[in-house]
């Protein structure tokens, strides 16, 4: 069954796009990702224009981040005023970043720029989580060390200091600030929440407790990728609703499903599947970059 | 099939009558109007006429004349990226020619240029006077295999045929991502190498139902149109989440 795309302006088989929802929510529901770092590739893979998919999966990524919160605020997972620290930072970068998306394309670069921000952090994330999960099997084959709630380091000492009673700190607001604008700027032209750069941030660089980090980056994260929809709906006009309500009903299910088997299965074999198939997709990205095309020169869609 | 012989007969109809008015060409289609749904997945339209019992026929369909530009890929380091753009101006979004014969042999080169029948014979001329002769051609020889790559432009085909000698018909096919617009079905009846008569029918292509709404809406009110889509995503989170906790 194919349905034609308002915004992307092409017709897209249902099943496919579902079908992709649900995979993708489902591996958001086993690892605990927003998955739009996975999404959005696999949208430009399957011809949305990069600048839609980003845009989209924006949109997609609120309802995710809503349904995910609710239930870290039930079990009273989520500091507020931290939350609320990095969502001011999220959402000056989110708009910097839409902006800067903009002149991008009108520049004739944003393609690249998504691509390679992609290749980036793909490869980074992908290394790391296979190292950690590598680790992680050897470890459970050994006595575990314990590790210090967390280590100050030279970020502890910047002014401005701000008592955080959830996350047990005493820290600098500039950190937390900082740290929103720069995944803002990711968010807004990677099309992703940017939980992948956040949750790891607030764990190494804040020193946030575990329990908490999850819920607090999916609550800064709606507000963050609310701002990016509007902008890139009202400067870019690259957000399509009918593609975003597709994925989030495959989203729904996927999710659901993820939980049920998440619970059965081991995490660290699990971590380590999800970074090979990052590092794949990151892959795929480098070899289109790389090889020469069939036809040099392309349609730009114009002056107009 | 019963639509059409009656569309045929109706041709028939028109050209009796048109005869003693002494049109040497008369044409028409089976739709004034193609509409875009959500559904689409290309399209045809019946294209059908007659003739007074002389000459051949060639028909264009053209699309709305748009800017459109043409990027060049450059390898810088290793990596493929978008290098010099060119903009064309008035280039149709879309461009098929039928005809009833082979061009070459009846219609003179310079006939085809000045009505420019043929996607060879297209006028495409950069927006910049300035840029040089051979990059230009280079661009709009791109331009032109782009276009034919996405099914958009076609080569003349011979697709009309003449049924005895005066009635001609052929279906004419929109593919799924024809662009929208007003479109223009110009037909010409040559005989001896000149064009001795030309019928010109608008057709419109057209977005209607919810798409067209939501593509219009986004881009007339987008401000009304991110709210929403920030609306519908919470509402389908919060939806979600309640699904989630009944089990």
């Amino acid at each position: 069954m194919f349905l034609y795309l308002p915004i992307a302006e092409i017709s897209v088989n249902v099943f496919v796009i579902l079908g992709l929802g649900i995979g993708v929510g489902t591996l958001s529901g086993i690892f605990g990702v927003g998955g739009g770092f996975l999404m959005t590739p696999l949208l430009i893979f399957l011809g949305i224009p990069p600048a839609v998919a980003v845009g989209t999966e924006a949109n997609q990524i609120v309802a995710s981040s809503v349904s995910g919160v609710l239930a870290h605020w039930r079990r009273d997972n989520v500091d507020f005023k931290m939350g609320s620290v990095l969502l001011i930072g999220g959402v000056i970068g989110s708009t910097f970043g839409v902006f800067l998306f903009k002149l991008l394309r009108e520049l004739g670069h944003i393609d690249l720029v998504i691509m390679l921000s992609y290749v980036v952090f793909l490869g980074i994330i992908g290394l790391l989580m296979l190292v950690e999960s590598i680790r992680a099997m050897q470890r459970s084959r050994s006595p575990t060390r314990r590790r210090k709630l967390h280590q100050h380091n030279f970020l502890h000492g910047l002014p401005f200091k701000m008592r955080f009673r959830k996350s047990k700190l005493y820290i600098s607001v500039l950190l937390p600030l900082l740290i929103g604008v720069f995944v803002g700027v990711l968010s807004a032209i990677m099309g992703v929440g940017g939980g992948f750069v956040m949750v790891p941030a607030m764990i190494y660089l804040l020193g946030m407790p575990t329990s908490v980090v999850v819920g607090t980056s999916l609550f800064q994260i709606i507000f963050v990728t609310a701002n990016a929809t509007f902008l890139q709906a009202t400067l870019n006009q690259t957000v399509d609703v009918v593609l975003a309500l597709l994925l989030l009903v495959g989203a729904v299910i996927g999710a659901q499903i993820g939980t049920i088997v998440g619970a059965k299965l081991r995490g660290e074999q699990l971590r380590g599947l999800l970074a090979l198939m990052v590092l794949a997709v990151c892959g795929k990205i480098v070899f289109d970059l790389l090889v020469t095309p069939e036809e040099l020169y392309v349609i730009a869609g114009g002056g107009h | 099939m019963i639509w059409r012989i009656a569309v045929f007969a109706l041709a028939l109809s028109a050209w009796a009558g048109s005869t003693a008015k002494a049109q040497p060409v008369v044409v028409d289609l089976s739709k004034s109007s193609v509409d875009i749904t959500a559904g689409f997945t290309g399209t045809e339209v019946l294209l059908f006429g007659a003739t007074s019992g002389y000459g051949e026929v060639v028909v264009v369909i053209e699309g709305p004349k748009e800017i459109i530009g043409v990027r060049r890929k450059e390898n810088v380091a290793g990596i493929w990226v978008n290098g010099r753009q060119i903009d064309f101006k008035n280039v149709p979004a879309f461009y098929k020619v039928l005809s009833t014969n082979s061009l070459d042999e009846w219609l003179p080169l310079a006939v085809r240029e000045e009505n420019q029948i043929g996607v060879e014979y297209l006028n495409l001329k950069p927006l910049d006077s300035n840029i040089g002769a051979a990059e230009a051609s280079e661009y709009r020889a791109a331009l032109i295999r782009n276009k034919q790559q996405i099914n958009h432009y076609g080569d003349v085909e011979r697709r009309l045929n003449l049924a005895g000698g005066r009635l001609f018909r052929s279906e004419v096919f929109f593919p799924a991502n024809v662009p929208v617009g007003r479109y223009f079905v110009r037909t010409y009846l040559v005989d001896k190498g000149k064009i001795v008569s030309t019928r010109t029918i608008p057709l419109n292509i057209r977005k209607i139902g919810i798409e067209a709404d939501v593509f219009r809406v986004a881009h007339q009110h987008s401000a009304l149109y991110g709210i929403a889509a920030i609306v519908i995503a919470v509402l389908a989170g919060l939806g979600g989440n309640a699904l989630f906790r009944r089990r």
